[in-house]
């Protein structure tokens, strides 16, 4: 590691408070979102009261250094993930982006190459998030399009042996989630892309689970569309990105209409804007985009290379002494091989919402529930885990505390 | 410890033992609900005759609070009228809705008073009502079925 947590915790002004009656704050949510550095804070702050004003219009000072602002956003989160800054287009979430894409898909016409019919097929898998799997259901649904999935297996990883069956020469999309955002199992994708590919379909990567965590080429990884949050990767809330190759961005209809999104219109008709702009209708959110871009920047500064080996390291130990808890069940792969830094789990006898709240009283944020992955749930033959969620900000320590207190809940509800 | 207000144990005797469960094959309703943020499902069967609860048993998956409430819900609601437990269904309402700031009337709520430390906890209070808004449902149900 070449980054001292303590250091990085200075950083970030949350952790100077206190929780349930003045207790160390040990934050394992960051799965659900990210605690905001200073760098943040500020940059969004600065934006309202240094540069408020609306981006691409008005023939002002203010509006030129707001659109400055925003596009030097773009262009950081461009860098970022190795992607041009014409193929970044801002949303006010990850879900948001994944359904442009699925709404955009719906609006195309016969001819367009995302049309789509009741001769057609989209892919998913049994782990993906709500927000990676509701949009394609639904979108199969209006168009009679057919919804297949790969299953999951018992240890935890995307069942690829029938892909040939599952990905089809009907297949016109494959949405497919990085990492799960229950399990920690990183997927492999090239098997994907490559069969998506063959047969002409295009792969939509939800990427929220990744893109915080770990360095990602967006040409490297050889998908179409990637969508992530800002607010997970220590940026704002409020702010998503959607990327997708420049020649698919021109080919797919718009989503959401309006201001700014257009060239030209008349009363009955209106023709589009190049891209980004097609896919930003209205007034975006621009102290967002400034704020993300701040995340980025700091992130870039500790390096995401360094980042992902803490994140290894810390699962590495947090795994370890984890299973050595009687009646412990890690839901996800038991071992550190392609996962990221989210484990949840059960403990024998005591419901995952009370385990949650008693490692609460002990200072220490979890999430429980089935984590908008119901299928996935049912799958693992669970109701519901907790889960505990690593970043840049959490170490051994916070690993300690909350084995302890795990051990805690046991002996405080084997009482009966 | 805050957190002994709300794993009370009488609440954690009721989910380690709980009563009426089990669902019952006859009913005049059966309604099923699910916490929809937790995954904790309860499905009841609820059977009234000449106004007056007979049996109002229950099965689900969920955890202590839900599920303690649920059974505490059945003991307290069997053989009252439907008036009465319209009465008690609101006096218990009233309590997940008070914050912490009221004890409960035991007159009316009895035993299910220990979940007053519950309504200090705003993300358990669903778990608590999870049962009692599927009797709700239920008793409509079973009105309309009498009419």
């Amino acid at each position: 590691m070449s980054f001292s947590v303590a250091e990085v915790r200075k950083d970030f002004p949350i952790f100077e408070r206190t929780i349930r009656d003045g207790k160390r704050l040990v934050y394992l949510d960051s799965g659900a979102t990210a605690q905001k550095p200073w760098a943040v804070i500020n940059a969004e702050s600065d934006f309202y009261s240094k540069h408020n004003a609306a981006v691409h219009r008005g023939a002002h000072q203010l509006a030129e250094e707001a659109t400055d602002a925003y596009e030097g956003a773009r262009a950081i989160v461009a860098a970022f993930i190795g992607a041009h800054e014409n193929e970044v287009i801002f949303t006010k979430s990850a879900t948001e982006s994944i359904n442009l894409v699925a709404y955009a898909m719906g609006n195309a016409e016969a001819g367009n190459r995302f049309a789509l019919t009741s001769a057609d097929s989209i892919v998913v898998t049994e782990m993906e998030h709500h927000a990676n799997l509701i949009p394609w259901q639904q979108l199969a649904k209006r168009t009679g399009a057919q919804l297949s999935w790969f299953k999951v297996t018992q240890d935890s990883r995307l069942d690829l042996s029938n892909i040939e069956q599952i990905i089809t020469p009907k297949t016109k999309v494959v949405a497919v989630t990085h990492q799960s955002n229950v399990l920690g199992t990183i997927n492999p994708l090239e098997a994907i892309v490559k069969r998506a590919h063959e047969v002409g379909a295009v792969v939509v990567l939800d990427a929220c689970q990744s893109v915080p965590h770990m360095s990602v080429d967006v040409a490297a990884l050889g998908v179409d569309f990637l969508a992530f949050s800002g607010h997970k990767a220590i940026g704002p809330t409020g702010v998503g990105v959607l990327w997708g190759k420049a020649q698919l961005l021109d080919e797919l209809p718009p989503f959401l209409t309006g201001g700014s999104m257009i060239e030209t219109v008349t009363m009955t008709s209106a023709t589009w804007a190049p891209v980004p702009q097609k896919f930003e209708a209205g007034v975006p959110n621009m102290a967002q985009a400034v704020g993300l871009g701040a995340a980025f920047q700091y992130l870039s500064a500790l390096g995401m290379d360094q980042i992902r080996a803490h994140e290894i390291s810390l699962t590495d130990y947090a795994l370890k002494k984890m299973l050595t808890i009687p009646g412990i069940r890690i839901v996800g792969p038991q071992t550190n091989e392609s996962r990221g830094a989210t484990i949840s789990f059960t403990v024998k006898d005591i419901h995952p919402h009370d385990i949650g709240q008693y490692v609460d009283s002990q200072g220490i944020a979890l999430r429980t529930g089935h984590h908008c992955a119901w299928p996935l749930a049912k799958c693992m033959n669970v109701p519901a885990t907790t889960r505990a969620s690593f970043y840049l900000y959490n170490d051994e320590h916070d690993v300690d505390a909350l084995v302890e207190a795990i051990t805690g809940a046991q002996e405080y509800f084997g009482r009966f | 410890m805050e957190l002994d207000s709300l794993y009370q144990e009488v609440i954690l005797d009721h989910y380690k033992h709980p009563q009426h469960k089990g669902l019952n094959p006859v009913f005049t309703a059966q309604v099923s609900h699910v916490n929809t943020s937790c995954g904790d499902e309860i499905t009841l069967n609820l059977n009234v005759q000449e106004n007056v609860i007979t049996s109002l048993t229950w099965d689900g998956a969920g955890c202590s609070i839900s599920q303690a409430s649920v059974s505490m819900l059945s003991d307290l609601l069997t053989d009252k009228t439907l008036e009465q437990a319209d009465v008690i269904v609101k006096s218990f309402s009233e309590l997940m809705a008070s914050k912490g700031t009221s004890a409960g009337d035991a007159e009316i709520l009895e035993d299910a008073v220990v979940f007053a430390g519950v309504s200090k906890f705003p993300g358990r209070v669903k778990c608590a009502l999870l049962g009692w808004m599927a009797f709700k449902d239920a008793a409509i149900q079973s009105q309309g079925e009498s009419k």
